[in-house]
C-alpha cells in the first residue's frame, strides 16, 4: 500500500510538473522494473528491457541409454562389456564447477557442487530455477569431482558429513565416485565390487589430479531450459579400457593403473541434454 | 521543504484514502489472521499477531558447546526450530531423563538403561523392561545426536528426530511399559514438574510433547569431542602413540582395515555415516533392522553405523550385543564375515571371510579406537543424576 501512494503521490508531482514546464523530451529506456536492465529514469520504454533466464539442471544415470533409478537398486542386473553381471548397491559421484557459456564468451558459473546419490531423489537436482543473465547458453562445462582448486581436504562440511573424503595417505581431497555393488564371479557366486575414484597416487607423497572436464558445444539453452547431466555407467567398464571385474574389484583407491584407467573410461561417460 | 511537507500531507491522506477503500472493498469479512507467539510473557511475543501458533517460547536461550573440531569440520549441529536449547528446558530435560515416575511402575528412567558412566548406553547386552521383559538389541549410546544429519534414529532408523526418539521407550511394553497419559498425570502430579515446565515452556500443564523436547534439549547437550585422538588432530602430536598413529592407518587403509568408508575418519570427526549397512554378521537374520521399518527385503539386516568414539565405555558391540570386547569385533571384520543377500560390498574381502589383517595391526587398530574414548564425558557433572 506504501507503494501506492507513493505511486499516487509521484503521478501527481509529475501533473503538478506537467502543469508548470512544457512537455519535456521523453527519456528513453527500458521502463519495467521487472527487467535486468530497468532505467529509473526512463520516461518511455523503448523495447530495449531484457530480462534473466531461469533454467534447471538435473543429473541422471542410465545405462546404454536405459534409464537407471534408485528402484534398480539391488534388483537390476546389468551386464558390463566384459560379461560380468552385476548388480548396483550403491552409486554417489560428485559434480562441481558448471559454467555455461554464451555464444560471445560470456561465462555464468552455477554456485556449489553435488554429491549425487543414486538413493536419493533429491541429491539429483543440482539447481532449479537458477537465475543467469539473458541471452543464449551454447555450451556447458563441468567437472566430475573436484578439480586441482576446489579438491582441498576437509573444506566441505557437508561433505566430510557424508564420509565422502578421500584418505590422506592417497592424497586427500574427497572421493569422485563411490560405485559399489555385486557381481557374478566365473562359478557363478556374488561377489563385491569398489569402483571408487579420486586423486591417484604414483608414490607415497606424490600424487596426480584424476578430475575430468566435461565441455558440451552445440547447444542452445535459454530461458526455462532443462539441462540434464547424464552419466552413462556402462562406459565405466568400456572404452578405452574393458574392465574385468574378476581382477579389478576392489582395493581400487590406491592402485594408481586402475585409478588412471577410471579417469580414461571416465572421458566418454557423461553427456548433456538440453531442451 | 515545501514539497517535503506536502509529500508527507499527501502520503497521509493517500494512505487513509487507500485504507479506507480497502476496508470497505472487504466486503465486511474478517481481515486475515495475523499468526504468530500471542503470549506477552514469551520471549518472542508478537504485539500484531492475532492468532496464536504455538511459536512462543520460554526460558534463557543457549548454544550448544561445539567442540573445536566439530566447528573446523562439520556443518552446524540440528535444532528444530520449535525447541530452542535453553537452561530451563535442559535442566528439566536432564531431570527427566533421570525420572522413574515415566515407567509404568514408577521403577525405571532412562538412565537406568543408558548410564552416564557407559556413554549412556546399556553394559548389558539387552536391556531389562519393567517386567522383567528382555529386549533384543543392546541399547545406544547417546552421545552427538545433534549431528546425526539423516535424522534416522535407533538401530533400525524407526525415528525421525531427537524428539521422535524419546516418545518410544516410555510406551514400549518391554521397556518403560507406560502410556503417555499414565506418565504426564504422575509427573502433573508432583508438587515439582508443573512449576519447571512452566519455566521451560510457559505452561504447567504438562504434554507429552513438552516431555519429549525437553528431554531431546539434554540429549542434544551430551557432546563428545574431545578425545585424545581430537587433541592429535587439533595438533598435539604428542596426545597418541606410534601404535595408535599405526592403527589410524590401518583404519584408513583400503587394504587393511577400511573402516573410513561407514565410520568417519580424520575429516569427519562423528565416527560415523549414521547410515545402514549389512556388515555380514549372519547368513541369515534373526532381526531385520532397516528392513522391518522400510519394508524392503533388500534392508533386511542393515543397521545403523554406531559411531566409534567411547568404545571404551560402550560394550558389548553391534546391535545386538554379540561381541563383549573390541578383539571380538576387530576379528569379526578379518576374519569372520559372512555371506547374506544383502551384505554391504565394501565388506569387498567376504570371499576369504574379511582383510585379515594381522595381529601387530590389529593390537594398533584397537589402541586407536580407543584413543576416540573421552573420560571427562562419562563424567561430566552436568550429565548425572540431578535427582
Amino acid at each position: 500500500m506504501k507503494k501506492i501512494a507513493l505511486l499516487l503521490i509521484l503521478a501527481i508531482a509529475f501533473v503538478g510538473c506537467d502543469n508548470d514546464d512544457d512537455t519535456p523530451d521523453p527519456i528513453l529506456g527500458c521502463t519495467d522494473e521487472n527487467s535486468e536492465n530497468y532505467d529509473p529514469n526512463a520516461t518511455q520504454d523503448d523495447d530495449s528491457c531484457t530480462y534473466p533466464i531461469e533454467i534447471n539442471i538435473n543429473l541422471s544415470q542410465n545405462w546404454d541409454g536405459t534409464n537407471i533409478t534408485l528402484a534398480d537398486i539391488g534388483t537390476t542386473e546389468f551386464t558390463n562389456e566384459h560379461g560380468e553381471v552385476l548388480t548396483i548397491a550403491r552409486l554417489r559421484y560428485l559434480i562441481s564447477k558448471v559454467i555455461l557459456h554464451d555464444s560471445e564468451g560470456n561465462e555464468e558459473e552455477i554456485e556449489g557442487y553435488k554429491l549425487a546419490d543414486l538413493s536419493d531423489e533429491n541429491s539429483l537436482v543440482f539447481t532449479s530455477n537458477a537465475v543467469l543473465p539473458s541471452g543464449t547458453y551454447t555450451r556447458i562445462s563441468f567437472v566430475y569431482g573436484f578439480n586441482e582448486e576446489d579438491n582441498i581436504t576437509e573444506a566441505y562440511p557437508d561433505l566430510n558429513a557424508a564420509t565422502w573424503n578421500w584418505p590422506g595417505m592417497l592424497g586427500g581431497g574427497y572421493h569422485f565416485l563411490q560405485f559399489d555393488g555385486t557381481f557374478k564371479d566365473p562359478n557363478g557366486d556374488s561377489q563385491p565390487f569398489n569402483y571408487h575414484n579420486g586423486t591417484a597416487k604414483i608414490s607415497d607423497g606424490v600424487f596426480e589430479q584424476n578430475f575430468i572436464t566435461v565441455d558440451v558445444e552445440g547447444l542452445s539453452i535459454d530461458s526455462n531450459s532443462t539441462i540434464d547431466i547424464k552419466m552413462n555407467v556402462a562406459e565405466w567398464f568400456k572404452n578405452p579400457n574393458t574392465w574385468d571385474l574378476n581382477t579389478l574389484s576392489g582395493s581400487l583407491m590406491g592402485n594408481y593403473d586402475a585409478q588412471i584407467m577410471m579417469n580414461q573410461n571416465g572421458q566418454n561417460v557423461f553427456s548433456i541434454d538440453a531442451n | 521543504m515545501n514539497i517535503v511537507m506536502n509529500f508527507k500531507v499527501l502520503a497521509t491522506l493517500v494512505l487513509s484514502v487507500v485504507l479506507f477503500s480497502c476496508s470497505s472493498s472487504d466486503n465486511g469479512s474478517e481481515p486475515d489472521a495475523i499468526l504468530g507467539c500471542t503470549d506477552p510473557n514469551s520471549n518472542n511475543y508478537n504485539s500484531e499477531a492475532t492468532q496464536d501458533n504455538g511459536s512462543c517460547e520460554y526460558g534463557t536461550y543457549v548454544d550448544l558447546e561445539i567442540p573445536v573440531i566439530f566447528n573446523n569440520l562439520l556443518p552446524a549441529p540440528l535444532i528444530p526450530t520449535n525447541n530452542s536449547q535453553t537452561i530451563e528446558g535442559i535442566a528439566l530435560g536432564r531431570k527427566l531423563f533421570y525420572e522413574p515416575l515415566l515407567s509404568g511402575d514408577g521403577t525405571q528412567a532412562c538412565a537406568d538403561c543408558h548410564f552416564a558412566e557407559n556413554a549412556f548406553t546399556d553394559p548389558n547386552q539387552f536391556s531389562t523392561g519393567i517386567d522383567g521383559s528382555i529386549g533384543n538389541r543392546n541399547a545406544m549410546p547417546i552421545y552427538n545426536v545433534a549431528w546425526n544429519f539423516n535424522e534416522k534414529f535407533f538401530w533400525d532408523g524407526r525415528a525421525r528426530n531427537v524428539e521422535d526418539q524419546a516418545f518410544g521407550p516410555v510406551v514400549n511394553p518391554i521397556e518403560m511399559n507406560n502410556t503417555w497419559p499414565n506418565a504426564v498425570a504422575s509427573l502433573q502430579a508432583t508438587s515439582i514438574y508443573p512449576d519447571l515446565f512452566f519455566e521451560a515452556f510457559g505452561t504447567s500443564i504438562i504434554d507429552s510433547v513438552l516431555v519429549v523436547k525437553a528431554i531431546a534439549q539434554f540429549e542434544r547437550t551430551l557432546i563428545s569431542g574431545n578425545s585424545r585422538f581430537d587433541q592429535y588432530l587439533l595438533g598435539d602430536t604428542n596426545a597418541i602413540t606410534a601404535e595408535e598413529l599405526n592403527g589410524f592407518n590401518v583404519f584408513m587403509d583400503e587394504d587393511r582395515g577400511d573402516c573410513f568408508h561407514c565410520h568417519g575418519s580424520d575429516a569427519n570427526p562423528l565416527w560415523t555415516d549414521n547410515i545402514f549397512h549389512n556388515n555380514g554378521l549372519d547368513t541369515s537374520f534373526l532381526d531385520n533392522g532397516l528392513g522391518i521399518v522400510t519394508g524392503d527385503p533388500l534392508d533386511n539386516g542393515k543397521f545403523k553405523s554406531p559411531s566409534l568414539r567411547n568404545l571404551a565405555y560402550s560394550a558389548p558391540y553391534m546391535h545386538d550385543g554379540r561381541f563383549e570386547t573390541l578383539e571380538e569385533v576387530i576379528n569379526h571384520y578379518s576374519e569372520g564375515l559372512v555371506f547374506s543377500e544383502t551384505i554391504d560390498p565394501l565388506m569387498k574381502n567376504i570371499a576369504d571371510g574379511g582383510a585379515h589383517i594381522n595381529e601387530d595391526d590389529k593390537a594398533d587398530l584397537k589402541a586407536f579406537l580407543l584413543s576416540l574414548s573421552e573420560p571427562e564425558f562419562t563424567t561430566n557433572p552436568d550429565f548425572q543424576d540431578p535427582n
